[in-house]
């Protein structure tokens, strides 16, 4: 049985050695004769017209990406040089807002900015710390894709909507809170609400359209940034290590204190100040809320607050030459510290994302 | 049979064939051939199982489960903490409102579990218990604050949504006083449209042929603009609308327009694009483009045929969001684009309103209907960027090169086609010789008979 079969494949298999050692022979002639009269080849790519072409394009789509980006860091900054070389230093120092009578300054308004910023992250972070370890550490499968798809999609909706639901639901709803905190920690001056001449304040309207209002908005439009940079770095914490922990005993609480925090430390200081740098540049949703005021307000429960953007948007049509520079530079410092941040945070996400390799 | 498909193969293979089924053939060929060349007898050893009869199994234990006194405790403490708070609230202090109310029921709930806990448990298990807690009810309260003021929006635009002249009229003809029965945002959503859709046709081409740029050409400038676009991501949308206030409008056209806003939404929108184009084609696995240059492809080749199609769920999903975003925007908008009450079909004259603009209008009015106007404009605002992040998802849910069962059987049909296309005998006969491979009829009779 299967003699047949066996013969012609041996052939077939006699053929082939032979086919390729023919043509090995052949190829090895062929190397031999042309070694004497030909040196080796410079190996030089040629590229081919689509290669050309391709390159050349996507070359331009960089070319013509830098210009815009640098057009408006360069406008910013040479049309922002007019009003700071009118008042100088004081234009950081000056809490007014008046380019008429050239007595203008960001004080007041990088105060509230950094103000509403600080309440927002005081309301993200808790609440992002908390959501992104639930979605790294305890949910699972099911339950935690629909989280991290929910706080994807809470990064989707829109700032104006934010700002609505802040408006018509959320104002009333806070102010019986902060009519509550600035009763009883009032002696804390941050929470007090005074009026001009030093007397408490306790009626309802004393404490509308403050900081407090909007930086709770601000905060819960930031938790999705924060929460899923968190999250990442949360997830990328070693599975050894995390196994150790529980071998070695520990409830899941200490092993993410001593395992996943460490290890997520870098992504959580990260996550935090990117989501500062977007709180800083929120602009409708403080608009809608606050009431702008160009004093300094230290209580920030009390109404009136104000911030870079919010100034931007309030002043900006009925701005002279000389303001619409003013609110220009008042717009590039903005710009700058929300650069400053933001790469500060990145580069920090990613020093932490090379180091928390393990050998596990 | 069996003699019968080993002279199948080899007359297969005697012949020149087209490629895959001379390899296939020849493998089967030898591997039969080659078991009968060499009989050794084979020793086959199998797995023991020991006999488990006469031994009964424990009830299997469950090491994660939920014990019912957990439940009790969580729910004893919050029945406890509710009726408090309401007790504080109605009788014993002056503390009004529904937030508080939260607050407070939360504060006890917290106080009253970790009290309970600590009649039956140890520190360590308190405190673990006590940090769930925590993290769930962080996460509550984020999903809770989301469902929260979608259905708010939802349900105060559901005054206006009904009404039919809602998408059908503009603002023209219908004054603050006018009710809901009149009017609509018809203007609104055509400026939407055409504002988002000039800026995608500069974003999408020019983001992801820069992305493009990032990941397949490389080099110093590259990197320089890298940091740029990443830069850019800091950017204020406030002043990406100041820039083009100033630049655009109060220098070259002297007007607010659509196409300005336009060009406000895509300074926003454009750095967004270039990062998440960036990450979504970098995840394309390096041994699929080195495949293609070992094969010869050239660097465009690669770039179009695997490179972009691999990466193609990520790239829409990219733009999507990207869009979802840019719709939503209304600061970069408000200095740009002007408000009016009337459909403006054209981009480059005169002010055009889009439906974060109209929002932010409509509430700034005191009247009710004007209030309940700017809610349904948010909601149906808000309905498409959910359509949008749906759309998004559905497309996106695979990673990068993960294809659907029907994405599959394409490619399978597609490499068939190949094989067929490319196969020396020429397509006719070839894709007759897959047609009747397909219905398993035995291939080579015909051929054998010739």
């Amino acid at each position: 049985m299967g003699t047949p079969e066996q013969s012609q494949l041996d052939l077939l298999l006699a053929e082939l050695d032979e086919d390729i050692r023919v043509r090995h022979a052949e190829a090895q002639d062929l190397d031999a004769g042309d070694a004497d009269d030909v040196a080796a080849r410079t190996l030089k790519p040629r590229p081919s017209v689509s290669d050309i072409v391709f390159r050349s394009t996507a070359f331009v789509a960089g070319i013509i990406t830098v210009t815009i980006m640098l057009a408006v860091g360069l406008f910013l900054s040479l049309r922002a040089g007019d009003a700071i070389g009118a008042v100088g230093f004081s234009f950081l120092t000056e809490q007014q807002w008046s380019p008429e009578t050239q007595k203008f300054g960001i004080a007041a308004v990088l105060f509230g900015t950094i103000t509403i910023a600080v309440i927002a992250m005081a309301v993200s972070f808790p609440l992002a710390f908390g959501t992104s370890l639930l979605i790294s550490e305890i949910t699972r499968g099911k339950v935690q894709r629909w989280l991290i798809t929910l706080v994807d999609l809470m990064a989707a909706v829109p700032s104006v909507v934010f700002g609505l639901w802040g408006v018509f639901f959320l104002q009333a709803n806070v102010i019986p809170i902060a009519q509550w905190i600035s009763t009883y920690f009032g002696w804390i001056p941050v929470f007090a609400v005074t009026g001009d001449n030093g007397e408490v304040l306790t009626e309802a309207s004393a404490f509308t359209s403050s900081a407090f209002i909007a930086g709770i908005v601000v905060g819960l439009m930031v938790v999705p940034t924060q929460t899923s940079v968190m999250r990442e770095a949360f997830s990328q914490a070693p599975p050894g290590e995390r196994e150790a922990a529980f071998a070695l005993g520990s409830t899941r609480w200490v092993m993410i204190k001593n395992v996943v925090l460490p290890f997520g430390r870098g992504g959580m200081i990260g996550g935090a100040m990117l989501s500062l740098g977007r709180a800083l540049g929120e602009t409708i949703a403080v608009y809608m809320i606050i009431s702008p005021i160009f004093v300094i307000n230290w209580q920030v429960l009390k109404t009136g607050s104000n911030s870079v953007s919010a100034l931007i948007a309030l002043r900006y049509g009925e701005a002279s030459e000389l303001g619409l520079s003013a609110l220009m530079a008042a717009g590039l410092v903005l710009f700058l510290i929300t650069l400053i941040i933001n790469f500060t945070a990145s580069s920090i996400v990613a020093r932490s994302r090379s180091g928390a390799e393990s050998e596990a | 049979m069996m003699s019968e498909t080993t002279m199948d193969s080899t007359t297969e293979l005697l012949e020149p064939l087209p490629a895959a089924d001379a390899r296939t053939g020849s493998r089967a060929a030898t591997e039969q051939g080659g078991l009968r060349a060499r009989p050794e007898p084979r020793v086959v050893r199998r797995t023991q199982i020991p006999d488990s009869s006469g031994i009964e199994d424990a009830p299997r234990r469950t090491l994660r489960g939920v014990r019912v006194e957990d439940v009790f405790y969580v729910l004893g403490s919050l029945a406890a903490a509710m009726a408090t708070a309401t007790l504080l609230f109605g009788w014993i202090a002056p503390l009004t409102g529904v937030a508080g109310w939260f607050v407070v029921t939360f504060l006890f709930f917290i106080g009253i579990y970790v009290y309970l806990m600590r009649l039956s448990a140890g520190g360590q298990e308190v405190r673990d218990k006590l940090a769930t807690l925590l993290m769930v009810s962080a996460g509550l309260i984020l999903v809770f604050a989301l469902i929260f003021v979608v259905v708010y929006t939802l349900g105060r635009g559901a005054e206006a949504l009904p009404h039919l002249n809602f998408f059908t009229q503009t603002m023209e003809f219908a004054g603050p006083l006018d009710p809901l029965t009149e009017g609509g945002i018809l203007h609104a959503i055509v400026g939407t449209l055409i504002q988002i859709g000039i800026a995608l046709a500069i974003t999408i081409p020019l983001g992801i042929v820069t992305a493009l740029f990032l990941n397949e050409v490389g080099g110093k400038f590259a990197r320089f603009v890298r940091t740029i676009a990443d830069a850019m991501t800091a950017l204020p949308s406030i002043v990406a609308g100041l820039f083009v206030y100033s630049a655009v409008i109060l220098l070259i056209t002297g007007q607010r327009s659509g196409f300005a806003a336009a060009l406000a939404i895509t300074v926003m929108m454009l750095p967004i694009v270039i990062r998440t184009a960036d990450v979504v084609l970098r995840l394309v696995a390096g041994n699929l483009r080195e495949a293609a240059y070992a094969l010869g492809a050239t660097r465009w080749r690669t770039v179009w045929h695997v490179v972009l199609p691999t990466a193609r769920s990520g790239l829409v999903t990219a733009i999507i969001l990207g869009t979802a975003r840019g719709i939503g925007e209304t600061s970069p908008v408000l200095l740009t684009s002007g408000i009016t009450a009337v459909a403006n079909f054209n981009p480059f004259d005169g002010p055009m309103i889009s439906l974060p603009l109209q929002v932010f209008d409509f509430v700034r009015s005191p009247e009710p209907t004007m209030v309940a106007r700017g809610f349904g404009t948010a909601a149906v605002l808000l309905l498409l960027v959910l359509l949008l992040f749906v759309i998004a998802r559905v497309i996106g849910g695979q990673g990068a090169g993960v294809l659907t069962a029907r994405q599959q059987r394409a490619a399978v049909e597609r490499s068939k086609r190949d094989v067929i296309r490319m196969s020396p005998r020429g397509p006719v006969r070839g894709g007759q010789r897959w047609a009747s491979r397909g219905k398993t009829t035995d291939p080579t009779s015909s051929q054998r008979s010739s």
